[in-house]
């Protein structure tokens, strides 16, 4: 099997099939993952930031929602891909600890989600299926090869959406 | 100087943060000490700026499985304090304070946990109140929160608000513990943007 491209936090890459992107343990942060079927050209994005413009420290574009996605689109048209058939699927933005107050440095996952969903939106890509929310880590790993977007967690089934 | 840039840091002010960290995870192995009544040997702790990427290898890698406690910090410093160990280390704590030998983490009752919770409480407290007297700001910190999962994941925590300021995050590694059962922890101080400066300016360092 193919060795499989690791992408860190605040990082993305793309790949062509067969490729296998991953991305461990993750947490607040969101795996974005976008997919040409045709192609078969993937890229997968872990942000950790919804909005670029509400920081001021914005170079890495792989940090942000917003910018992560655009940036994938951009490498993902190089491979091939093309932006008019690109779908998405989405996992994490967990909420690890369990806190009782509802500020929105506490909700960091989900508005990580939210913003994701409609930066997608936005550019007409549709989310085919999402793992995210709830309270706990996820690896994943996407198969360009086929487009499934395989879920780890600690102490449950691997899932494949 | 109300914002701090962490990645372009001088030299001084990175010895300040180190030396912040170093008194502050001696007066929290001091506090467990006196805790569990038991001398503990303390190493000398590892002070580190690292990137995101090197944040969770410290950990023994993304996916090792670790026990994060973490309390919000508020007063005049805001922000994050997280305490990581292994979950061996954490075992070993458990073991420790609770006088049982027990072999798999599962085994730990509610109560074992809850007393874990609060050793994670009560040195993140002797570490805040050291950066406190040092700092002479008040800073007064939440209930603690537990979560035992992937390190990554619980990292994510820390490193999003580190996110905000920079690529990179404080991290103070201490290694402690009595005879055969060492615990290795892990600091993690997270202030908010201002308050790295009004920390800074406090010690004199920053106009």
């Amino acid at each position: 099997m193919d060795e499989k491209i690791k992408v860190g936090m605040a990082d993305l890459n793309v790949c062509a099939s067969p490729g296998i992107l991953t991305t461990l343990g993750l947490g607040s942060c969101v795996g974005i993952v976008l997919y040409d079927p045709i192609k078969k050209v993937g890229g997968l994005a872990h942000i950790m930031l919804p909005d670029s413009t509400q920081i001021k420290n914005n170079s890495n574009l792989a940090k942000f929602a917003d910018t992560g996605i655009k940036k994938l689109i951009d490498d993902m048209t190089r491979l091939g891909a093309n932006k008019n058939r690109l779908v998405a699927k989405l996992a994490g933005g967990a909420q690890m600890f369990s806190f009782k107050s509802s500020n929105d440095l506490m909700r960091i996952g989900e508005r990580n989600v939210e913003a994701s969903v409609k930066m997608l939106k936005t550019l007409g890509i549709k989310v085919l299926s999402q793992d995210t929310g709830e309270n706990y880590g996820r690896t994943i790993e996407f198969y360009t090869e086929n487009g499934d977007l395989l879920i780890k967690t600690i102490g449950k089934d691997i899932k494949i959406i | 100087m109300d914002n701090i840039n962490i990645d372009t840091l001088d030299n001084i002010q990175l010895d300040v943060l180190r030396e912040i960290g170093n008194i502050g995870a001696g007066n929290a192995t001091t506090a467990l000490s006196q805790m569990i009544n038991k001398k503990i040997d303390m190493g000398v702790p590892k002070v580190n700026i690292s990137e995101f990427k090197e944040l969770s290898e410290v950990l023994g890698g993304a996916e090792n499985q670790v026990v994060g406690i973490l309390l919000n910090v508020e007063g005049e410093i805001n922000g994050m304090m997280m305490f990581v160990l292994e979950k061996v280390s954490a075992h070993n704590l458990v073991n420790i304070l609770m006088g049982k030998e027990l072999n798999t983490f599962e085994d730990f009752t509610e109560i074992d946990l809850s007393a874990l919770k609060e050793i994670g409480n009560i040195i993140t407290g002797a570490y805040l109140n050291s950066l406190s007297s040092l700092t002479n700001l008040k800073i007064i910190s939440s209930i603690p929160y537990m979560a035992i999962d992937m390190a990554g994941a619980i990292l994510s925590v820390p490193a999003i608000e580190f996110g905000k300021i920079g690529d990179k995050a404080l991290l103070i590694q201490t290694e402690f513990g009595e005879g055969e059962d060492k615990v290795f922890g892990n600091f993690i101080l997270i202030p908010d943007v201002k308050s790295y400066g009004t920390i800074l300016k406090s010690l004199g360092i920053t106009e």
